[in-house]
């Protein structure tokens, strides 16, 4: 296809594709020329990428002292941690039990898991709500992972997966001597390990984002998820001193943006899951 | 047939049925926990949300009463409910296009050279899973009405500069903006998975037929063969901002004057800033309902696009 356009229509391409690109990541460039620069340089319509002084150690420090910026990645590390492992294993061994035994409730069980996939989360967020707030348990881990233990997308794409794996593997498995529940873990654990590659970047970084039921459930800063904290921070800016907020910004952002560049197309494979989730 | 073959099936037939036993127990306990967390974390709740969508029930409450379609009524004759839906709406109705189209021409240049795609990919897909509630803050500073990088470009250009956030002709747009910025780049990785499934010799086929120039082979294989796919990331794309939340809740809270009022927010104000648990649950339940059209849509493409393939 490249020889049919021409030399012409490759620089038509690279112009579009690169103004294009420049647009995309004009924010994230933007972040952190910001949380380098002094307030002085901030606030002026002065176009620069770099500052004329440089004010990082400032602006980073004072993110840092003005809210507990480690403890919002921290709780985002052990709470979309928690939360994917949890919903692997709920999900794991009934996906094994709908796509590879035979037991009379597989297809109502299949019914209501398709229309689960129908149902947004901030559906039942309302009861979940009072659920929590009766049981005490508002502003705590537990808040912001037990509405999230269950992913019917989980059990799904899980069952989509093991439906292609032969069942002489299986059947190798039980003449061993395997029991079933030692097959899930020992043998289909290990060979979905591509599927839950994907639905485990999808589940990351849906909680890491997620904003809403945080917003809800969290009463005290050191309970904040990042989305939620990244607000915080938002809040205990006064005036126009832009510098420490861009500094925490940046902090919050980078984990994800990071272990995209890294991982790209894992990334893109699990993020286009939502094509089947909605 | 002797005794000798009679006796093997003779004793494998109990232990047959004994081994489906097995199996059909081994199945409900493995699927013991996903079932009562279906039930209790997923389906109730969904049923609890209708049923408080018909009381008149506060948070904190004592007592709540059964109202029937009191709280339907009331919404239909809410100024604010109207307004965030059809701001939902237009929201909805500009990102999708935009956001679709955007994507489309991002695929389709990537696809047509081979130089530069990694990098455009990447490039393109990076809102995608930035934490858009932090970049918010950014896009808020870069639409700031005397300093923000886009109004200094603006006026660069030899416009005005715009209070995007602040009035309310352009607050939704601007947000709809951010929404596009976010989205395009899904639609994009998508449109390519299209793209590439298209096989190389229909175009060879085409061009024999004397479709040459880019546009006609554009318009006689490509869009025909890219349909699926392009009908699929719409209904996608249109359920995804349907659920607009973040941008709104953080840079306008439904301002000015209720300009950017979305449905999600107005459920979170009625629910949780008002406490009327029984209301906020009649919006969660219209916002379902909408939902569910698009999702119900989105099964039938995907149904077809199985028997295609």
């Amino acid at each position: 296809m490249t020889a049919r356009g021409g030399f012409a229509f490759s620089i038509f391409r690279h112009v579009v594709l690169a103004a294009g690109a420049v647009v995309m990541i004009a924010p994230f460039i933007w972040l952190l020329s910001l949380s380098v620069k002094p307030a002085d340089e901030i606030f002026t319509t002065d176009l620069r990428l770099l500052p004329l002084r440089w004010d990082a150690g400032r602006n980073y420090a004072e993110a840092f002292a003005k809210v507990p910026l480690h403890r919002y990645l921290l709780n985002g590390a052990i709470v979309t941690a928690t939360i994917f492992t949890l919903q692997v294993l709920v999900a794991l061994p009934a996906a094994y039990a709908l796509a590879k035994l035979r037991f009379g409730l597989a297809q109502p069980l299949f019914a209501l898991v398709l229309l689960g996939l129908l149902i947004p989360g901030h559906v039942p967020a309302i009861p979940h709500y009072v659920m929590l707030s009766s049981a005490g348990l508002l502003n705590s881990y537990p808040a912001l992972i037990l509405p999230s233990v269950i992913s019917v997308f989980g059990i799904f794409w899980i069952r989509q997966f093991f439906k292609t794996i032969p069942d002489d593997l299986i059947h190798a498995a039980r003449l061993d001597g395997l029991s079933e529940f030692s097959i899930v873990w020992r043998i289909m654990l290990p060979a979905a390990a591509p599927a839950l590659t994907a639905f485990g970047i999808l589940s990351v970084v849906f909680h890491w984002n997620d904003y809403f039921w945080p917003l809800l459930v969290v009463t005290s800063p050191d309970m904040a998820m990042p989305a939620l904290g990244t607000v915080y921070l938002r809040n205990t800016e006064a005036g126009t001193d832009y510098g420490p907020l861009m500094a925490g910004t940046a902090i919050i952002t980078a984990p994800l943006v990071i272990a995209f560049l890294l991982a790209q197309r894992r990334f893109i494979e699990g993020m286009t899951l939502t094509g089947l989730k909605g | 047939m002797t005794a000798t073959t009679a006796l093997p099936v003779a004793i494998e037939r109990p232990s047959r049925s004994t081994q489906a036993r097995a199996e059909a127990f081994a199945a409900y306990v493995l699927s013991a926990p996903a079932i009562v967390c279906l039930f209790g974390i997923l389906l109730l709740p969904t049923l609890a949300t209708f049923v408080l969508s018909f009381t008149d029930w506060q948070f904190g409450a004592p007592t709540l009463r059964w109202i029937g379609l009191d709280n339907y009524a009331h919404l239909a004759n809410d100024r604010v409910f109207w307004k965030s839906l059809s701001n939902t709406v237009l929201y909805v109705l500009v990102v999708v296009p935009a956001s679709v189209l955007l994507g489309l021409g991002a695929a389709l240049l990537i696809e047509a050279g081979t130089s530069g795609r990694a990098f455009y990919r990447a490039a393109f897909f990076l809102p995608v899973t930035a934490t858009l509630i932090a970049m918010a803050t950014v896009w808020e500073i870069m639409l700031h009405p005397s300093v923000g990088l886009i109004n200094v470009l603006i006026e660069a250009l030899g416009f005005s500069k715009q209070n995007w956030l602040k009035d309310p002709d352009l607050a939704l747009f601007a947000l709809a903006g951010i929404g596009v910025w976010q989205a395009l780049g899904l639609n994009m990785v998508l449109l390519l998975a299209g793209l590439k499934s298209i096989p190389r010799d229909l175009y060879e086929a085409a061009a024999i037929d004397g479709a040459d120039g880019p546009w006609t082979r554009f318009l006689t294989v490509t869009l025909p063969m890219l349909g699926p796919a392009l009908s699929f990331v719409l209904i996608i794309s249109a359920i995804r901002s349907f659920q607009v939340f973040d941008t709104v809740a953080v840079l306008t809270e439904g301002g000015p004057n209720k300009a950017t009022e979305v449905l999600l927010y107005t459920m979170y104000q009625e629910g949780f800033g008002f406490f009327r648990a029984g209301y906020g649950a009649a919006i969660t339940v219209v916002f379902l309902l909408f939902v569910l059209v698009l999702t119900l849509v989105k099964a039938r493409l995907a149904e077809k696009r199985v028997h295609y393939s």
